[in-house]
């Protein structure tokens, strides 16, 4: 019997295909290729905005006009050219769905290819998904039965007629227009995102859920979201992203802005999936993100993310902890094979007295990818008793990948306990070899050993993204054990 | 059950075994004994199927089957258990998640469908007793900071689960204190029926105190160079190799 080798695994995984790579034919709009103030204003009255909106958006774009790309991640990449890619694109339709009936069935049947089929999602007790597709919110379900909690939960354009006066209170209050290159561009050009309001006391009674896509060639998707969890709420949000296979590279430049007031907790958990490239490292999207969450008194806020996807990766999901008592975490594995980059990792900024932070980073590298965690521990002058635990465990799969840690740390208040550990490993031939021994093929071993290695992460995930997320982690690293 | 013919050996380039014939019937404890360096962990290695090793000639047979170009894992699934020497730590991979998977995967191997939890748990429970291992150790992680003793109870305890037909153990007695030995040796005693078969690899006599062998067989420069019965075991602990050495020369 011929016998199944690395060797095959190898061919094996380099021959299997991104599996959401499919395109859907649904006509769009999409705006001429470029980037002036016209543009901006076009965006802008595209969405019917205020006139407030239309500034902030402008002076945004005056901002970035002025900043450099910066460089000093650990990912080499071709420059996007800013000037030749769409900032708009929508699939066109005019009006909002009141229904499923009316969405376009193509685009149902993306869903569907997603694995997130609309009929089953209302189904499924306890999810709401909202649904941005290049750059536009296309559906929203659930609206209802959050409404009778007062909850919002809408696209930020929505919110931006809607609500205006949450949106100008809190945009731009923690990750500001000229916060860096990247949010610079996004407040500029964003075109939707999701925008959700939890009212004081309130706990969201299910998980709320976007899913990204970014669909069109030549585009980028700038989405921008918006969560406000009011005093003593609670709210779990769940974000997934996908694009089509193609050969260019394609640029995501998200902004995420979490506020959570006094007793207030967000759980926020990401999966995701970006198309990360051919086996040559061609095409693949980049992923320059700016995720950040403010804590006011005994606020909580947790990031939990699954990077399995994305050419090159640059995010930095972080932690303002402003007020006394308040806790951040951040939980993540970040998984790169072939020719993917990361830099990733997470600041966390004691302000306020007594304020506590957690990470967990994974690192998993195969193929001859590069993964890094980056890192900031800062203690403020008033933060007394301040705490960190850090922990970044890299596990690496092969001879030709890299892992690497670059930890921050910064204290200006002596009472500050902060507790770094990392260990790099490597998944034995010793370890495969047992549980060969024991009936368990190779690739089974390794998904084993993975997941394992994640546990920690994984468990902080929510039941139905924690499946998802482990066959991501079997998908992304099959058979890369060298 | 077990045939090994003429069995060479090598491992970069440098021969460990030259020329191993072995006997293995159903219902029988043979024996491995030896100095270090002789090809013992080799021998059992290579009977799992470790790839580290290149085998230059020679045929394994298991029922009639000649198993030495299978890969380790379809040795597994007809019944080859290796209890390791140095057994592995898997981080994060619970004893009880481990053997589910294992069991599972020679079950799918062999056209079947998987154990049901509740007969899982109750397999699990009894032969958990067997071993008079504790229940808390059942969700800790594979190996990791488990002491000497704990580690090759819980290759035996992984060796009653999975009811192999022919257990190779790798110097299971090393890193036991005595009550340990006991227990382990026990399992092993009770896990014994006619239809399977136990080699025992070793480098003192203590643990055939406890599982009294059929045949014992002397490897020295990879080669059996003697065999015997219990009692050569007996003699090899109150004289050592030399004695063999000089026999033969």
């Amino acid at each position: 019997m011929a016998k199944y080798t690395e060797d095959d695994l190898k061919v094996e995984l380099e021959n299997k295909e991104y599996e959401y790579g499919f395109y859907t034919d649904i006509e769009s709009e999409t705006f001429p290729a470029g980037l002036n103030e016209d543009i901006v204003r076009a965006i802008s009255k595209k969405k019917n905005e205020p006139e407030w909106m239309t500034e902030w958006r402008l002076e945004a774009f005056r901002a970035w006009r002025e900043m450099v790309e910066p460089e000093w991640a650990n990912v080499h990449y071709e420059k996007p050219d800013f000037q030749a890619i769409s900032y708009y694109s929508a699939p066109k339709k005019k009006d909002k769905y009141a229904s499923l009936d009316e969405v376009d069935p193509e685009l149902l049947d993306t869903f569907k290819k997603l694995g997130i089929s609309l009929d089953e999602q209302k189904k499924l007790a306890g999810v709401a998904v909202d649904i941005v597709m290049d750059s536009v919110s296309v559906a929203t379900t659930f609206k209802k039965t959050l409404a009778e909690k007062g909850i919002i939960f809408c696209s930020i354009s929505e919110a931006i007629q809607e609500h205006p006066e949450l949106v100008q209170k809190y945009i731009g209050s923690v990750v500001p227009q000229k916060d860096n290159f990247y949010a610079a561009l996004n407040s500029a050009v964003f075109s939707d995102g999701s925008f959700c309001y939890i009212p004081k006391g309130v706990r969201c009674p299910m998980e709320l859920s976007t899913y990204f896509r970014i669909n069109q060639g030549g585009t980028g998707q700038f989405e921008r979201t918006l969560v406000i969890a009011d005093e003593g709420s609670y709210v779990s949000y769940l974000e997934g992203c996908t694009a089509p296979s193609r050969d260019e590279n394609q640029l995501h430049a998200a902004v995420v802005e979490l506020i959570a007031l006094d007793n207030a907790e967000i759980k926020y958990s990401t999966v995701q999936n970006w198309y990360p490239g051919n086996k040559e490292g061609k095409g693949g999207v980049y992923n320059f993100v700016t995720k950040r969450g403010l804590c006011e008194t005994n606020a909580k806020i947790s990031w939990t993310q699954v990077e399995t996807g994305s050419a090159v990766t640059w995010k930095y999901p972080s932690c303002v902890l402003k007020g006394d008592n308040s806790i951040g975490e951040f939980y993540s594995i970040a998984v790169t094979n072939n020719f993917q980059q990361a830099d990733t990792g997470t600041k966390m900024i004691h302000l306020g007295k007594n304020t506590r932070s957690t990470i967990i980073s994974k690192g998993i590298s195969a193929g001859k990818s590069q993964n890094s965690y980056r890192g900031l521990v800062q203690i403020g002058a008033r933060a007394e008793n301040a705490r960190n635990f850090s922990q970044c465990d890299s596990l690496l799969m092969g001879n030709q990948c890299g892992a690497h840690t670059f930890p921050y740390i910064e204290s200006k208040n002596a009472t500050a306990r902060i507790e770094h550990e990392a260990t790099t490993s490597k998944i034995g031939e010793d370890q495969v070899f047992y549980c060969n021994q024991r009936g368990i093929p190779t690739e089974k071993a390794i998904a084993l050993i993975v997941n394992g290695f994640s546990k920690e992460v994984l468990n902080k995930l929510p039941m139905e993204f924690a499946v998802e997320a482990q066959k991501l982690l079997e998908i992304s690293l099959e058979g890369s054990v060298g | 059950m077990l045939s090994i013919k003429n069995l060479h050996a090598s491992v970069e380039d440098k021969d460990i075994l030259k020329g191993i014939n072995l006997e293995i019937k159903a219902g029988e404890v043979h024996a491995i004994m030896g100095p270090n360096g002789a090809g013992k962990s080799t021998l059992s290695s290579i009977i799992a199927g470790n790839e580290n090793y290149e085998v230059s000639e020679g045929e394994i047979i298991l029922d009639g089957e000649d198993i030495s170009e299978l890969a380790p894992e379809e040795r597994a699934h007809k019944g080859v258990f290796l209890s390791f020497q140095y057994p592995v730590e898997i981080p994060g991979v619970s004893v009880t998640n481990f053997i589910k998977t294992a069991i599972n995967e020679k079950r799918k191997a062999n056209g079947e469908e998987e154990m049901p939890a509740n007969e899982m748990l109750k397999k699990i429970r009894e032969k958990s007793e067997l071993l008079e291992m504790d229940r808390k150790f059942l969700s800790r992680s594979l190996n990791e900071g488990f002491s000497g003793g704990e580690k090759k109870r819980n290759e035996i305890f992984q060796m009653a689960m999975l009811e192999p037909k022919l257990a190779i153990l790798d110097e299971t007695d090393s890193g036991l204190d005595i009550d340990a030995l006991r227990i382990v040796a026990n399992g092993v005693n009770k896990l014994k029926n006619e239809n399977n078969a136990v080699l025992v690899i070793t480098h003192y006599q203590r643990l055939l105190d406890y599982i009294i062998p059929d045949y014992v067989h002397v490897l020295m420069d990879g080669k059996i160079v003697k065999t015997g019965g219990a009692d050569l075991a007996l003699a090899l602990e109150e004289k050592g190799y030399d004695w063999i050495k000089s026999e033969l020369n």
